[in-house]
């Protein structure tokens, strides 16, 4: 019961402390971590001196983009045609520089023959995605709106 | 080179790198972060066990 009230007292006062609010960069700052979060998977990160916060999101999103495509996923291209084919696309562009990487390097083409190779696929979206995530993170500790 | 992984292990390292990217960037505090990277991990492998018996329920 005295463990019930104490929890509830500690969920309003979560509730009621005001959230965060640190110092925000200049404008070229915030811009400069966002586009150096596209290009670099937690370069954003970086950028802000997050080291740690920032290995680990490099690590998680480039080794999703790799295993995806030693699986042989498909790496998407811009595309017209089908509606998946071109979220497909979108997904992929959020990996930044290893979306370019991959695009000089020729690699990801897909083999259909391989049943992983659809996993590699969605590996490769999905690390994408993620880095918009780290992206829209490293905003917004440049913004001040997180430690 | 290709890698060839089984379904559950590719699940499983789809959930840890998931897991990690929502712990950090939806959380605060080292603390959160990691309680809430394992949370996610648990969900992650929980629902693939969940699916795989619904998956074996409605075969059987």
């Amino acid at each position: 019961m005295a463990e019930a009230t104490v929890n509830a007292k500690e969920t309003k006062e979560k509730a009621e402390a005001p959230p965060y609010q640190g110092p925000r960069q200049s404008t070229a700052m915030i811009a400069a971590a966002v586009a150096v979060a596209w290009l670099v998977p937690g370069g954003g990160h970086f950028l802000m001196k997050r080291w740690g916060r920032g290995a680990l999101l490099l690590v998680s999103v480039a080794a999703m983009f790799v295993l995806g495509v030693l699986m042989q996923g498909k790496v998407y291209h811009a595309n017209t045609g089908d509606l998946l084919d071109m979220l497909g696309f979108v997904g992929d562009l959020g990996a930044g520089g290893l979306y370019f990487a991959s695009r000089l390097m020729d690699i990801g083409r897909g083999a259909i023959e391989l049943a992983t190779a659809d996993y590699g696929t969605k590996y490769i979206i999905v690390s994408g995605l993620l880095n918009v995530m780290c992206i829209v993170d490293a905003y917004h500790i440049a913004i001040g709106k997180k430690p | 080179m290709t890698l060839t992984l089984s379904h559950f292990s590719a699940a499983l390292i789809f959930a840890l790198f998931a897991s990690i990217v929502f712990g950090i960037t939806q959380r605060n505090t080292a603390r959160e972060m990691l309680r809430y990277g394992a949370y996610c991990f648990v969900l992650f492998v929980g629902g693939v066990f969940a699916g795989g018996w619904l998956m074996w329920l409605l075969r059987h």
